[in-house]
């Protein structure tokens, strides 16, 4: 058996080095194919990274009657970090309102006229609570609505974003959900060209694979080296796309990260290099595999 | 060895290639099956070879029906046998070498005696100088003395030559012939497909005359008449 295996694979060899021409179209065509898979999963990264900072920048803010003591709003602040879906909270106090108005508007003449007129601080001191999650942000306003706020409480900064709120989620959604309609579309389509790729390349073989039959070789000899040639094929076309992916990241990222600053693809690459590759030459010897036992399984009546 | 027993092979549109032919061939014989183009020689060899199946009849080997060989066993049938074809059938991707050696690989011989036979057959065929060609940059005769070699390398107990020389010159067809009496010297059965006239006067060997399907005569060291 540990001799037949040896000549499969020595077998398989010879028909990858020996026929470059058809095997470097293969290898072509499944560099593509791996490609196309390659980016579906680098590309879930900016996808995910894009929602992320926007739902970091969604919170909602509780602001409370000029009458509440700094003790009684301590006291809400405790009871809400105490829910589980509560990320963070943040007291801001009304001269830290003040100072932060003043500060983002120093340059607003008009608006610095004003706040000087009226004389007093007109800001109210707020809670600012992030949720873990933007679905969660309805539990945590429907607790904040009980009757034992309310006389604390004078408006809750969610309904205006609510809208927002809800855009995002469903933009998220409808994001994952194309996602995985045009991924297996993409791959349906790269899988079927990769197949007629190596089909058409063993058409050749065909009258030998007659030969083979006539002086006794069995269908195992026949086919398997063939599915080494095919698992060659699929192992240089990923080692070939992984060359080419790591290489064209390192020259964009710093465009990449100057247009969308904080998204480090090549750190997400090399990172998870492993699992890349992995992707890779699952994706490209699957296919070598599958499509040249296809394609011999024709040839094999002899 | 072998026994073809009212053997009837029908193609479709009612083609009658072979017509309740039967004969026996012994052990160790030189039989030439001559006819002319369309009497049946080769569809006799396929059905032998287990190629194709007859429509009637049954064709026996070592006592054994052919045709209920299946095909897990088929590979190993095929071994018992060295085919040579007119148009030699050597594989292109391999060099002379491997193609001789690629039966005995299937048999799972060993490297060295696969190598020790290979080179010996190579000094019979005369080809030790072209080991290492493909056989694309082999003339015609050396793609025939080369699939020669592959047919008995392994040491097959029949030998069956399909026109071997139908695209050879004179000069290669003794050489072919002469290579064909040597492996039936050595002791192995040889059958011999062909319309080569002068090749069957000068064998004296067993010949049997098909014509439209039908055997027309079965002679010992007979001639070639049609």
């Amino acid at each position: 058996m540990f001799t037949s295996l040896k000549r499969i694979f020595h077998f398989g060899w010879i028909n990858f080095s020996r026929n470059p021409g058809p095997n470097l179209a293969v290898i072509f065509v499944l560099v593509i194919v791996i490609s196309l898979v390659t980016s579906l999963y680098l590309f879930q990264r900016p996808a995910k990274f894009l929602i992320e900072a926007i739902q970091k920048k969604v919170d909602v803010s509780v602001y409370f009657k000029e009458n509440s003591s700094e003790e009684e709003i301590f006291k809400i602040s405790q009871q809400i970090s105490k829910i589980p879906e509560v990320k963070s909270t943040e007291y801001i106090s009304k001269a830290e309102a003040l100072e932060k108005f003043t500060e983002r508007h120093k340059e607003d003449p008009v608006l610095m006229e004003s706040l000087e007129e009226l004389g007093i601080n007109p800001f109210l001191a707020s809670l600012s609570i992030k949720a873990l999650d933007t679905s969660s942000y309805e539990g945590i306003i429907s607790f904040l609505e009980k009757e034992e706020f309310k006389p604390l409480v004078e408006k809750i900064d969610y309904y205006q974003k609510k809208s927002v709120l809800q855009k995002l989620l469903f933009i998220n959604y409808q994001v994952n959900k194309f996602g995985i309609i045009f991924s297996i579309f993409l791959a349906a389509i790269a899988i079927l060209v990769g197949f007629s790729q190596i089909q058409l390349s063993l058409y050749n073989s065909k009258q030998e694979i007659g030969t083979m039959r006539l002086v006794g070789a069995s269908n195992f000899f026949i086919r398997g080296p063939f599915i080494v040639q095919g698992i060659i094929i699929g192992i240089f076309a990923a080692l070939i796309t992984a060359l080419i992916f790591g290489g064209a990241l390192f020259l964009l990222n710093p465009k990449i990260e100057s247009f969308v600053p904080g998204l480090n693809l090549l750190g997400f690459f090399t990172g998870h290099i492993f699992v890349i590759l992995l992707i890779q030459i699952i994706t490209g010897v699957s296919i070598g595999v599958l499509a040249s036992s296809i394609a011999i399984r024709k040839y094999l009546k002899v | 060895m072998i026994k073809f027993q009212n053997i009837t092979k029908v193609y479709p549109q009612n083609i009658i290639a072979i017509n309740n032919v039967s004969f026996d061939i012994k052990e160790k014989e030189f039989v030439c099956i001559v006819g002319r183009s369309g009497a049946g020689k080769t569809t006799l060899l396929k059905l032998l070879l287990a190629i194709e199946q007859p429509t009637r009849g049954k064709i026996f080997f070592e006592g054994k029906d052919i045709s209920k060989i299946n095909s897990r066993n088929l590979p190993k049938f095929r071994r018992k046998i060295g085919a040579i074809f007119q148009d030699y059938k050597l594989l292109p991707s391999k060099t002379v070498y491997e193609n001789i050696a690629y039966v005995m690989e299937l048999m799972g011989r060993s490297d060295r005696e696969i190598a020790r036979e290979t080179l010996q057959i190579l000094e019979i065929v005369e080809l030790e100088n072209r080991s290492h060609n493909f056989p694309n940059q082999l003339s015609g005769g050396e793609q025939q003395r080369a699939a020669i070699a592959r047919a008995i390398a392994h040491r097959p107990q029949l030998i069956l030559a399909d026109e071997p020389t139908g695209n050879l010159d004179p000069y290669h067809t003794q050489d072919i012939i002469r290579l064909l009496k040597k492996i039936h010297k050595l002791g192995t059965t040889v059958i011999l497909a062909t319309h080569h006239g002068e090749i069957i006067d000068s064998l004296k060997e067993r010949v049997v005359t098909l014509e439209q399907g039908e055997i027309i005569r079965d002679e010992e060291k007979g001639r070639f008449i049609i």
